[in-house]
């Protein structure tokens, strides 16, 4: 596949390479580039993505420190879903997608050339929507990433999937049924069993694209203290159309409108006095 | 209803209603204490019991704004800010009802040239001004009106730090007056009281507005 990072954007060229030029460069809005941190896990410097003629995000500029949950909110069509597909480079499939400007974890590039895109998938792992297990048993399902990285030590994979059944609070469940086939569990177990199967490679980004949407409140309130106890591990960025989640979980909050980061700040910022107008009226209902 | 903006608005209603109530009866417990008028006082002292109530309906109603809306940013300093302004309202609805009560424990008019030269009208002409700063902010949401308040508080200050003196003085002169002054000092340290109380509530205005936290906070 050929790159699509473009390195010259905006008409800026000799662009900042270090990471101390990057974390030292003014943006036009100092409040929207990031809340300070000293080492990020995570960059996204001059976003812009678009779909063809559809921009669909525009100069973002974000930084996500580790070992924290970032979530990402805004109405339908913002864009949200969009960037955080950037981080695992989901986004290559979609026809006539073009990316602009730098994208880093880790200090590296992600959108340089040489990356290799197994590796990257592995640190950065994603949750979906709805549940999607594979038509195999509960233990498959774990096993398969380290399966087809070539990993054949049986007690290895076995030791893995136990421990990532554990980490998603799925162990005690269905320890007495891991030849069972995945379908057979709730939709809450399913959504829980996709985290192990995420946690089994051991990433140490964890997106999610509204993970609880398709979950009853029992199910989603078990998700959202997993994915509190997964902070200790990972840094989780969390796609959410529910506020109330985004207020209740997350460390810093990202709101998008229009392909553009309006402002990301504290959460407990944006949900009790946020800088812009357009926030506050997001958050609290009265548009989106 | 299920519109936020709809349900803030009957909310924001109720604490009108609650901040005219409470304007009222220390219009009343005024009128009442510098005229000896009993019947005035027992008319604020009956409607002390709709002071109550509306204090528990808004309580109430703020409540469940919290629990089924889940306000945030505006609202929900909105909301808070409501409870303690409530909280404040009602009590100065007590200091009315104290002071309507010492009206009629008194049992006789003051003498006209302690209630001057104790500045009563000076400090009660302050207190309405204050009471209609506070009015005007919460319905306007005007931030300049509710800093107003503070300035206006420490004219009520002054004014009872000096009755002091004042009724040491007079009492050594007239012994025989002793019961009204002390019930003059009484009373004035209620109605300072209540400009306390209105600056509490404006630092609630001045909250859910700008979220900015005056409590505590001197000025240096």
């Amino acid at each position: 596949m050929e790159s699509l990072f473009i390195l010259e954007t905006n008409g800026k060229k000799n662009y900042s390479n270090t990471m101390s030029e990057i974390m030292t460069e003014k943006t036009e809005d100092p409040k929207i580039e990031t809340p300070i941190a000293e080492k990020y896990k995570l960059q996204t410097k001059d976003v812009n993505v678009f779909y063809g003629d559809f921009q669909a995000i525009k100069d973002v500029s974000m930084n996500i420190k580790p070992k924290t949950i970032t979530a990402f909110i805004g109405p339908s069509g913002c864009g949200k879903s969009t960037f955080l597909r950037l981080f695992n480079r989901m986004n290559d499939y979609i026809e006539d997608f073009k990316m602009e400007g730098k994208i880093k974890i880790d200090d590296n590039n992600i959108y340089k050339n040489k990356i290799q895109l197994e590796q990257l998938r592995k640190d950065v792992g994603m949750v979906f929507q709805k549940p999607n297990p594979f038509p195999k048993s509960i233990f498959e399902n774990v096993a398969y990433g380290l399966k087809i990285q070539g990993i054949k030590d049986k007690k290895l994979i076995a030791d893995r999937v136990e421990k990532a059944l554990i980490q998603a609070d799925l162990w005690n469940e269905a320890k007495d049924n891991l030849n069972k086939s995945a379908l057979t569990l709730s939709g809450g177990q399913q959504q829980r069993l996709c985290i192990a199967r995420t946690l089994a490679v051991e990433p140490s980004i964890i997106l999610m694209d509204e993970p609880t949407s398709a979950l009853d409140p029992i199910s989603t309130a078990k998700i959202e203290e997993l994915i509190h106890q997964l902070k200790k591990d990972y840094t989780i960025i969390i796609v959410t159309h529910n506020m109330q989640q985004a207020a209740r979980i997350s460390d810093y909050t990202a709101f998008f409108y229009m392909g553009e980061l309006i402002e990301f700040d504290k959460t407990k910022k944006i949900f009790t006095n946020p800088e812009k107008k357009r926030t506050e009226n997001y958050i609290t209902g009265r548009f989106g | 209803m299920i519109n936020i903006e709809e349900q803030r608005a009957v909310l924001s209603k109720s604490g009108e209603e609650m901040l005219n109530l409470v304007h009222k009866q220390v219009q009343l417990a005024y009128e009442a204490f510098t005229s000896f008028d009993t019947d005035l006082a027992e008319e604020v002292i009956l409607k002390e019991k709709r002071v109550n109530s509306l204090d528990i309906r808004i309580e109430k109603d703020t409540d469940h704004f919290i629990a089924l809306y889940s306000p945030v940013a505006t609202d929900l300093r909105f909301a808070l800010a409501l409870l303690k302004i409530n909280y404040n309202l009602e009590r100065i609805g007590d200091q009315a009802f104290d002071i309507a009560n010492h009206t009629i424990d008194l049992n006789q008019k003051l003498v006209p040239d302690l209630v001057e030269r104790m500045q009563f009208n000076l400090m009660f002409e302050t207190l309405e001004s204050m009471i209609k700063d506070v009015i005007t902010a919460f319905t306007d949401e005007n931030l300049k009106v509710a800093r107003k308040v503070f300035k206006k508080d420490k004219i009520i200050n002054e004014i009872n730090a000096k009755a002091f003196d004042i009724v040491a003085e007079d009492a050594v002169k007239n012994p025989e007056l002793i019961r009204q002054y002390l019930m003059a000092l009484v009373v004035m340290k209620k109605f300072e009281k209540v400009g306390d109380l209105l600056k509490n509530i404006s630092e609630s205005i001045i909250y859910f507005i700008d979220a900015e936290i005056l409590k505590h906070k001197k000025k240096k």
